[in-house]
């Protein structure tokens, strides 16, 4: 570098750009905190719905599957599980339950996670509420996630 | 070695090389479990598998990273380490926290380890690299605190440098934002934005300074160059880093219910983030052209220039590919995430560790440089890893596009599990690669036991002592 571009010079645009950019970032989080109430499909979070996400959490559901595009890749997205199966939590739950215990020959499977009734009405009702986030374009692209 | 206590670095490093074995063992595993879907069901579930790779990775880095500050700062700083048996003391408990942490994954399902850990009193499991249990969290947070206090004292008591006061930066930053992971609100928009706060602004804001400061460093030392040149490159560097990187996370609102706004932020900002790594490798390639003398470690050297390629081509060709929203509303969530992910991590931060533990390990071990044949096995073990990486992250991303075509674009897409089987050549290719990979690791453990002649040391006319 030329030295009319000075180590000083590098210095303040590091704390200055550094500094600016953080501000820019607080006020932006600021802003889009109160924008999500329209987006973020909070009137429908009942207690079920917070039971819900807490056993996703708990199982660690999200090691195998995407939701709303993050987690992992083994398995498919659940952001619109909802929608594809028909609207219906009961399929949902169907599901859910009838995964065999050992797994299936050759193929990739969930684990028999042994739910009670309650639980898994409330992950389903956790998947319900997650497939009623307005997201940007409406991602998923598609039904199939 | 000029300070006695700079030594503690050497267990430090000798733990992450540990961990770092057992994170390519989980991801081989995990490769398997691609192709043969039975693979070590039920012991072993995916997701377990998952968190074991993804945990020990960032547990190692983190070895890695407090292992080069000791390293680093009392040489830097012109003093003994302020503290040396806090640092002792505070490995063997992060390795105690860590290796229990990873037994847990393995040896009781996920929920009971939750429950054990009584989670519910501070619900924190359960999402993406933050799986630690809560109790491990707060271990995490100590040994950090600790550390900093540590290496904080000795820079602050002894000679400021712009090496060391970057790195503080950055390592203040990294505990600061780690913080986030505390907070797991049931609104999952909130919850995914600051989530971020920890992944994103980690690895694509001050872990960049710490990756910059520790390059820095070494290059220093190998080339001999002046260090006013290395501190105007530095601070350019992570000025940069910060100015994309910190509107950059954008790019990860695209999708989860935040305002519109971010798709066109978060494009334009990310979409300049590949700018300080194209300046990491100017600068080195740079000072290592205008070097003024010829360091017997040639593989630390190989190491430095390695790690700015490959993070350039890992996070900045890489990263580019899928960070304008356009783009992203199709590959988002994809193979070509992990393919991403893969060599961005391995370019940067593996490669900027074992640059370090290249350079400092023959010093501590009572050597300027390790001897002709362990270079060698060195050598071929950084062009086996860095060779392997990137066919896993071709095969990746070629996976990627198979399943964005079938999945995503075309008029009657498939359903995901069809879409994996098409993939399933492919994803052998990734495996395959993955144990050459581990290949390249085993001979890189065994290259510190190879034994023969020293290198010679040829001076060069300019050259400068030490
Ligand atoms: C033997 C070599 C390796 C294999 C076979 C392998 C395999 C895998 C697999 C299958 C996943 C899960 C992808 C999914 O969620 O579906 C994964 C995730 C991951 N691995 Fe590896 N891995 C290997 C080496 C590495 C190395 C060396 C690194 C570090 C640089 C690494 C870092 C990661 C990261 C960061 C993730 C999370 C990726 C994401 O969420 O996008 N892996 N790996
Ligand atoms: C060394 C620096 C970097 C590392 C270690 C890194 C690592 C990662 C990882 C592990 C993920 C997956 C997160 C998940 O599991 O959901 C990711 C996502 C992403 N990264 Fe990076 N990254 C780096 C730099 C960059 C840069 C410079 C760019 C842009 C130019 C970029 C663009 C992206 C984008 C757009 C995604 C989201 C992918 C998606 O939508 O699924 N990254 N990164
Ligand atoms: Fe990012």
């Amino acid at each position: 570098m030329r030295e009319t571009f000075t180590k000083g010079m590098a210095r303040n645009i590091y704390y200055g750009g550094g500094v600016f950019f953080l501000l820019v970032l607080i006020g932006l989080t600021a802003d889009t905190v109160t924008r999500i109430s329209t987006t973020d499909n909070r009137e429908n979070i009942t207690e079920q719905v917070s039971a819900g996400k807490r056993l996703w959490e708990i199982n660690d559901c999200v090691g195998c599957h995407s939701l709303l595009g993050e987690g992992a890749y083994f398995a498919p997205e659940l952001a619109n599980v909802y929608t594809r199966f028909g609207k219906s939590t009961e399929a949902i739950k169907g599901f859910i339950k009838s995964r065999p215990k050992d797994g299936i020959p050759g193929r990739r499977s969930m684990p028999q996670f042994n739910f009670t009734e309650e639980e898994l009405e409330a992950l389903a009702q956790f998947l319900k509420y997650v497939d009623g986030i307005k997201t940007a374009r409406n991602w998923p692209p598609n039904i199939q996630g | 070695m000029k300070y006695e206590s700079q030594s503690i670095a050497k267990m430090y490093f000798i733990a992450a090389i540990g961990l770092f074995i057992g994170q390519i063992l989980f991801g081989a595993i995990m490769g398997m479990q691609y192709v043969s879907g039975d693979f070590l069901f039920p012991e072993i579930p995916f997701n377990v598998a998952r968190m074991v790779h993804t945990n020990l990775l960032i547990v190692w880095l983190l070895f890695g990273f407090m292992g080069s500050a000791y390293y680093l700062v009392p040489e830097e700083s012109g003093r003994e380490l302020y503290a040396p048996w806090l640092a002792k003391l505070m490995f063997w408990i992060f390795l105690a926290a860590g290796v229990l942490t990873i037994l847990g994954y393995l040896l009781v399902p996920y929920a009971t380890l939750a429950e054990i850990t009584m989670n519910d009193l501070l619900p924190t499991m359960g999402r993406e690299f933050l799986e630690q249990p809560t109790i491990a969290k707060i271990g995490i947070v100590i040994v950090v605190l600790a550390f900093l206090y540590n290496i904080g004292m000795t820079i602050l008591t002894g000679r400021k440098t712009v090496i060391t006061l970057v790195l503080l930066t950055g390592l203040v930053g990294l505990a600061v934002f780690f913080l986030f992971a505390f907070y797991v609100p049931d609104n999952l928009v909130l919850d995914k934005y600051f989530w971020w706060f920890v992944v994103h602004l980690w690895v694509e804001g001050v872990w960049e300074l710490i990756m910059a400061s520790l390059l820095a460093y070494v290059l220093i030392k190998v080339t001999g160059v002046d260090r006013e040149v290395v501190e105007k490159w530095l601070y350019i560097i992570i000025a940069m880093a910060l100015i994309s990187g910190l509107i950059g996370t954008g790019h990860h609102f695209f999708w989860i219910g935040a305002p519109d706004y971010w798709q066109w932020l978060g494009s334009v900002f990310s979409a300049i983030e590949p700018i300080p790594f194209v300046m990491m490798t100017l600068f080195a390639f740079n000072v290592v052209k205008n070097r003024r003398r010829e360091h017997p470690n040639k593989v630390a050297v190989l190491w430095a220039l390695g790690t700015a390629v490959m993070a350039l081509l890992g996070a900045g060709v890489w990263g580019f590919l899928h960070t304008l929203a356009p783009v992203n509303y199709y590959t988002h969530g994809t193979q070509l995430t992990a393919a991403h992910g893969h060599m961005a991590f391995f370019g940067a931060y593996v490669m900027v560790v074992l640059t370090m533990i290249s350079y400092s390990m023959p010093i501590m071990r009572g050597k300027k440089a390790a001897n002709v044949n362990a270079q060698k096995l060195e050598t071929l073990s950084f062009w086996l890893m860095t060779i392997s990486m990137s066919f896993i992250t071709v095969f990746l991303t070629i996976a990627g596009f198979i399943q964005v075509y079938w999945q995503r674009y075309i008029d009657n897409p498939l359903p995901f599990m069809v879409v994996q089987d098409k993939i399933e050549t492919v994803y052998w290719l990734r495996e395959i690669s993955g144990l050459v990979f581990l290949l390249g690791l085993i001979i890189y453990v065994y290259s510190f036991f190879a034994k023969g002649e020293d290198v010679v040391e040829v001076v060069k006319d300019n050259a400068v002592t030490s």
